[in-house]
């Protein structure tokens, strides 16, 4: 059968299915198990009302635990067992755990995988909040929203193809036609190609490192000075390991400056910019920036307009200038959103698989984790690995989970 | 806001220039890949997208001398153009590859044997000699000409309706539709119907359940590949549409519960328990009053699922693609290009852009609906 004409047949047969199994099974329901006549009647519609929630949910509970909830629990079990050649499976307890923590390919991905992490929800929450700010000022705003946001509905393969035309390189004596070497070539060491790629970069940094140290303070603030509320001795320890986190980038990106400053550029060379090591990982970040900024744009836009006006008059009285307006009355309002933004990015991160898939797919040391685990599923075949890396995934994004569900029950309360 | 940026007109114009900037920024890349796909292979390799539009300097490829030969004067003349187009101009000429500048235009070159050529400006050219050509090889021109813009939509034509063409991408974009559609379909009614009863039926669970869905948000759809393609084979579905549709259900589902069930608690209850009064079933209830009042809701999901499943590669891969290669997808297609066809411009981005079209399409259509979804799924 034609596959068109087979979806459209599926559709027919999905939704009228979905519909008959709705209606028939409160008929049967109504009618035949628990009528609302009888001597019974009144017993009957009650019992009929507790099950009737559950026909309703079936389907839906159903795919679920199908679809997710069980391979969970399958990928947990292929990740401590070997499959055997004839078939079936032994269980090898945590051997696979132990050659996948042996290989230096898993380490490049677990590493890259933490820069990741690191890099895209901070860039693409920045700009995203950037862009908030200053489309909500003026009055093409909405315009530029939407072209800022259209990356969104592109597809991270299309999203790989339109970033590779960016970086492409060609041989010195021909026209450069990637924007970034056609760029790259316009400098030629003199104090333009100083004051940009040196400079610029070594102030960036320094912002970076700035930025950093803020948030390490915002994030244990609550712990060194004595306020009204005390956090809990998790609290404590989650804040203790953030601020950890954010002193080792701090120094991480001080210690960079006099290498950035001292370095020796490559003028009048065409640069083969996706097989540079360390390097080739933030262009192929550029891109997951590029599409999640949008996002972030959008969320964080609802919520500065969200912003009690008469907060930000009252600083305007008292004479607070933009700059302070914008970091000490908004941003401290909208900080849950953008905690909410930047888990939301985070978990993409996690999961991104198509951009070094179709980039790099992992060369030149870009592997990241889904990619990794891939690899080893389809090309390696090799089930008992594979299923060990999709665990640690799972585990990287559990602490989310786990928020998510906090967060969500005390809402509902 | 306004009256900050309106006391400082320096400021207000710092913004202004900014967003542009900005917007310009995020424009560029896709901007390139667009132009590309109207541009010649030979366009391509030779400049840079940006001076698409701009007057371009650059060697033509040698053109042979073609054309009916008259006889004139005694000697035996070929006529003809360099160009289809009158507004080139030819800024140096040759007939030999090692010399490809050596003549001006309008100069005539002895080419031996008492025949010459002359090239004009204008690309016109000029062939004559005392015998007749027949049967001969006639010279190639090398020119260095300046040519206008000009777009093509010939890569397209090749792309899409060239049924011979390897590279096209016609049966591509039919499976892609073919694996969306339904898969976009399908889970909107299971999640409704299990939303209803998330938001406005009373049991013992609900709570739970609802923290599970949003437990099943963030779980990585990586974990389910080997798990379920084992239980596609185990039961018979194997790699297929029906695979990849179920998979894609599965997978829509928490979102799709999670966003109707927001949007449903939010409906009045006055409607919801006049319609109990009157004698509704709860059945009746919601397919004439939830489901069509849920509909903004329900158009964010089916944006949302259906940019996932035209924009997917990793559950096509595994669920769907098979060695036969004929339901392969468009976004599985390019990578293939991008491996076989890496530098051939002209092909990729055309080929992606057939891609992208249509999400950008359904974007720009429905944005409203998109971020009225965005911000139901993330702000709380």
């Amino acid at each position: 059968m034609n596959p068109a004409l087979q979806g459209l047949v599926t559709i027919l047969v999905g939704v009228g299915g979905c519909l008959a199994y709705y209606y028939v099974s409160n008929q049967v329901l109504d009618r035949v198990l628990f009528p609302a006549r009888g001597p019974n009647a009144g017993r009957n519609i009650n019992r009929a009302n507790m099950i009737r929630p559950w026909l309703f949910l079936f389907p839906a509970l159903f795919a679920l635990a199908v679809y997710l909830a069980y391979p969970v629990v399958e990928t947990l079990r292929l990740s401590v067992t070997q499959r055997l050649p004839g078939g079936g499976s032994v269980f090898v307890g945590s051997d696979n755990y132990t050659r996948m923590l042996g290989e230096p390919k898993f380490w490049e991905a677990l590493r890259n995988n933490m820069l990741w992490l690191v890099v895209v929800p901070a860039a693409s929450t920045a700009f995203g909040l950037l862009a908030a700010q200053l489309t909500d000022r003026i009055r093409w705003g909405n315009i530029a929203k939407s072209l800022i946001f259209m990356p969104m509905a592109i597809s991270f393969v299309g999203a790989a193809v339109i970033w590779k035309l960016v970086y492409d390189t060609r041989p010195a004596d021909q026209p450069q036609i990637g924007v970034l070497n056609a760029l790259w070539l316009m400098f030629e060491g003199g104090p333009w190609s100083w004051l940009l790629l040196k400079l610029v970069p070594a102030l960036l940094l320094l912002a970076f490192a700035l930025a950093a140290a803020w948030i390490g303070w915002i994030v244990i603030r609550p712990v060194v000075a004595a306020g009204p509320v005390r956090p809990g001795p998790a609290g404590i320890l989650a804040r203790a390991a953030g601020a950890l986190v954010a002193l080792g980038l701090v120094w991480r990106s001080l210690t960079a400056i006099p290498g950035v400053l001292a370095a020796d550029l490559p003028y009048g060379q065409p640069q083969t910019w996706l097989t540079m090591p360390l390097w080739n990982n933030f262009f192929l970040m550029a891109v997951l920036i590029w599409i999640q900024t949008g996002f972030a744009m959008v969320i964080l836009s609802a919520a500065l307009r969200g912003v009690p006006e008469d907060t930000v008059e009252a600083a305007i009285v008292d004479g607070a200038n933009p700059l302070q307006i914008f970091f000490r009355i908004k941003v401290p309002q909208i900080m849950g959103t953008v905690v909410v933004v930047w888990t939301t990015i985070t978990i993409v991160v996690l999961k991104v698989f198509d951009i070094v898939f179709a980039m790099t797919n992992g060369q030149w040391e870009t592997q990241v984790l889904a990619n990794y685990m891939y690899d080893k599923l389809f090309r390696a075949n090799d089930w008992g690995v594979g299923s060990a890396a999709a665990m640690v995934i799972m585990l990287l994004v559990t602490p989310i989970l786990v928020w998510n569900v906090w967060n969500a029950r005390r809402e509902m309360r | 806001m306004d009256n900050i940026a309106g006391s400082k007109p320096a400021l207000a114009w710092a913004v202004h220039i900014s967003v542009a900037l900005l917007v310009v920024l995020w424009l560029f890349p896709t901007a390139g890949l667009f132009v590309s796909s109207f541009r010649t292979a030979d366009q391509i390799a030779t400049s840079g997208w940006w001076s698409a539009l701009s007057r371009q300097e650059r060697q033509v490829p040698p053109i042979r001398v073609e054309g009916t030969e008259v006889a004139r004067d005694g000697r035996f003349v070929i006529e003809g153009r360099l160009f289809a187009a009158d507004t080139a101009e030819v800024s140096a000429w040759g007939t030999n590859v090692n010399r490809p500048e050596e003549f001006a235009p309008g100069e005539t070159a002895d080419l031996g044997d008492g025949v010459t050529l002359t090239v004009d400006a204008r690309g016109a050219y000029v062939l004559s000699g005392p015998a007749t050509f027949a049967g001969q090889r006639l010279p190639r021109i090398f020119s260095t000409a300046a040519t206008p813009p000009e777009f093509t939509l010939d890569n397209y034509r090749a792309i899409l309706f060239d049924p011979r063409n390897v590279d096209g991408m016609s049966r591509a974009f039919l499976n892609t539709l073919t694996v969306a559609i339904p898969a976009t379909v399908i889970p909107i009614l299971v999640a409704a119907f299990a939303a209803y009863a998330l938001a406005w039926m009373e049991f013992p669970g609900r709570a739970l359940l609802i923290a599970a869905i949003v437990g099943l948000l963030v779980v990585p759809l990586q974990l389910a590949l080997i798990p379920l393609l084992k239980l596609h084979n185990n039961i018979g579905i194997g790699k297929g549409y029906l695979g990849v549709w179920l998979a894609h259900t599965g997978f829509g589902l928490p979102l799709a519960i999670y966003l109707l069930r927001n949007y449903m608690v939010g409906l009045p209850r006055d409607i919801i328990e006049n319609a109990r009064v009157d004698g509704a079933t709860d059945f009746q209830i919601f397919v004439r009053i939830i489901l069509p009042l849920s509909f903004p809701a329900l158009a964010s999901f089916a944006i949302f699922q259906f940019l996932w499943t035209w924009n997917d590669l990793l559950v096509a891969l595994v669920f769907l693609i098979d060695a036969s290669g004929q339901t392969t997808v468009m976004t599985k297609q390019i990578v293939e290009l991008l491996g076989t066809r890496g530098g051939n411009w002209e092909i990729l981005a055309t080929a992606a852009f057939v891609s992208i079209a249509v999400p950008l399409a359904v974007f720009f259509l429905m944005q409203r609906y998109l971020v009225r979804g965005l911000l139901a799924g993330s702000v709380k």
